[in-house]
């Protein structure tokens, strides 16, 4: 038995999983009369892999959205480290230490590499409005530190070449990868990722999943994903949550949730009459 | 001959100089058509509310001292104190902090995600509200502005042009403070935006209100600190309008000389509202100067517009505006 974890468990390749960091109990997201997410339930513990899978309008987006903050539940409850989390606009979940990409990418367009990472680190930035607007030095040399650690994700996501270059101009692979580093920045608790390799070729979804690997393993970060591959899925994550028409139709790890007949139905379509 | 072309200069740079009037009113509009996308129609009128604010301040005048008089039958009309200029300042600023909070709290807050056009609507209602807040709380007669700024025109300037021209170049030295104070506010703004947090913050919200969110702003917040500048930047443009012409209610019409600036310069431009200031307040100048005898003078008030008239023809984003191109 695991001491130091008790709740968690090891993984096949050693890694030490801890307890429950977020736990989603009997989620209704509903907009107007149409249920996006019915009663789900499930949670995502300290240091794991979680992917959230399932066909197109599975409600796998709302269910990233309602963690962020961006969509608030109808009915049930978020915990977050041992403790219910209240609704929350989407900028104070970011300050709890939760930071996500989009399907779409959100980035600025206008801003630099650089200062589109930067604003990553508003969360962590303490100075206030005076003390920025005089430049006084600790605004001043806060900035520098501040600056030390994005450089690092940069380095760490190898786009050193392009620090200087308006997002605007860059290619889609290269945008996602500046959207996965702006959420690095923060350095979050839990990261979550909204189709972090839709539209990519295979080489770089190869990068993709590497850097996720790189990510979880080296800082220790907390990663909830949605994906539609499901190859890269079964390689990455640790357990699997499966969603179908807003419904949770199967939960556990790569393997059980394969051999789970709900979800081959699911995924490979079957005729309800049978 | 030369005598001609000096007094063309002259007037080109007189020009110059009233255009950094119209560039400091259409910076307080950029501003916020940047961050937010509203067009401010009240901005004209916060700088008219701001020299106002700062001239009753400054005189120890009691607001709406007319309404008490008129309701209590008292005669009252000043504390019977004067604050120094830099106090009244410090104090003004302060109140157009207090304004924009308001403003959020009680208009944009509840406003979210409308289209722009009932923004704009808001602005108008906002305008008309504090025209008759600052005539209620101040009272509604031509009031002198006197901060301390130089008056009159500079005496060295034109000694030394005339020694070195033969021609002594007249400039108003409340002109020359004007174009130093325009240029340290553009340079504090730039600074602002670009090196600090809450600068980054700023762009990021102009940019991309999702994306903001996201990484942890709050947008009400910047806001209010967006409308705070936009105050400030009022303040600035109300005490050298009301230094140089008084403070009056005619004061918020400046905004509508703003609209031709902004056309030229783009709406999201902040060198484009400096530069679009000085061509205007030049042109117009230069027009008048050389073609308003032939065609019966007065062009001032209208050739501002045609210009941005043509500007809207041939290039409707401005000199420095993003060039909008919609996907098909």
């Amino acid at each position: 038995m695991n001491m130091q974890n008790p709740d968690g468990y090891t993984t096949a390749d050693g890694r030490q999983i801890g307890g429950v960091m977020m736990e989603m109990k009997n989620i209704t997201l509903r907009f107007g009369g149409v249920a996006a997410i019915t009663d789900i339930s499930f949670d995502i513990r300290e240091g794991e892999i979680r992917a959230i899978i399932g066909p197109n309008g599975a409600g796998k987006s709302s269910m990233l959205n309602v963690i962020s903050g961006f969509y608030v539940p109808q009915e049930g409850e978020v915990w977050f480290r041992g403790a219910k989390r209240p609704p929350m606009k989407p900028y104070q979940v970011a300050g709890m230490g939760i930071a996500r990409t989009f399907q779409n990418i959100a980035l600025f367009e206008g801003m630099s590499v650089l200062d589109n990472i930067m604003t990553g680190r508003l969360t962590q930035m303490k100075s206030g409005l005076l003390a920025q607007a005089m430049w006084w030095g600790r605004a001043q040399a806060e900035e520098t530190a501040h600056r030390e650690k994005v450089e690092k994700v940069i380095d760490f996501l190898e786009i050193q070449h392009i620090r200087k270059t308006p997002v605007g101009r860059l290619p889609y692979g290269l945008k996602k990868r500046v959207e996965l580093a702006r959420a690095l920045a923060a350095e979050p608790k839990l990261l979550l990722l909204d189709e972090p390799m839709a539209g990519m070729n295979v080489e770089e979804k190869e990068d993709m999943s590497r850097f996720i690997l790189d990510v979880n393993d080296e800082f220790g970060t907390t990663i909830a994903l949605i994906e539609h591959d499901m190859g890269v899925v079964m390689d990455l994550s640790d357990r699997v949550v499966v969603m179908d028409y807003g419904k949770k139709i199967g939960d556990g790890t790569p393997d059980e949730v394969r051999n789970n007949q709900a979800v081959i139905d699911a995924y490979l379509g079957v005729s309800h009459d049978e | 001959m030369p005598d001609t072309f000096f007094y063309a200069t002259e007037v080109m740079l007189n020009g110059l100089m009233a255009g950094v009037m119209y560039s400091l009113v259409a910076l307080g509009f950029v501003l916020i058509f940047k961050a937010s996308g509203i067009f401010n129609y009240a901005q004209g009128v916060l700088a008219l509310f701001a020299a106002l604010t700062l001239v009753g301040l400054q005189d120890g005048q009691i607001p709406f001292s007319h309404v008490i008089n008129a309701i209590f039958g008292t005669d009252l009309h000043n504390f019977g104190w004067t604050l120094p200029a830099v106090v009244a300042i410090a104090l003004t600023a302060v109140v157009m902090v207090g304004m924009a909070i308001l403003i959020e709290r009680y208009i944009l807050k509840h406003l979210v995600n409308q289209e722009p056009i009932i923004l704009f609507m808001a602005t108008i209602g906002l305008a008309y509200f504090l025209e008759g807040l600052g005539d209620v709380m101040w009272g509604s007669d031509i009031k002198k502005l006197d901060v301390g700024l130089p008056q009159g025109i500079s005496e060295t300037i034109e000694t030394a042009t005339y020694n070195w021209f033969g021609y002594g170049f007249f400039i108003d030295k409340l002109d020359i403070v004007a174009a130093l104070v325009a240029a340290a506010l553009v340079i504090a703004l730039t600074l602002f935006s670009q090196y600090t947090k809450y600068g980054r913050a700023l762009r990021a919200v102009a940019d991309d209100h999702q994306a903001a969110l996201s990484v942890g702003i709050s947008l009400r917040f910047i806001w209010v600190l967006v409308w705070s500048i936009a105050g400030f930047v009022a303040l600035v443009a109300g005490i050298m309008w009301g230094s140089k012409s008084g403070v009056q209610f005619s004061l918020s019409l400046i905004a509508l000389k703003a609209l031709p600036v902004l056309m030229l310069g783009g709406f999201t431009s902040i060198p484009g509202a400096i530069v679009g200031g000085l061509i205007i307040g030049m042109g117009e100048k230069l027009f008048e100067f050389s073609i308003g005898p032939m065609i019966g003078g007065a062009t001032e008030n209208w050739f501002a517009y045609v210009l941005a008239l043509l500007f809207l023809v041939f290039r409707p984003q401005g000199l420095f505006g993003e060039k909008i191109i919609e996907r098909v």
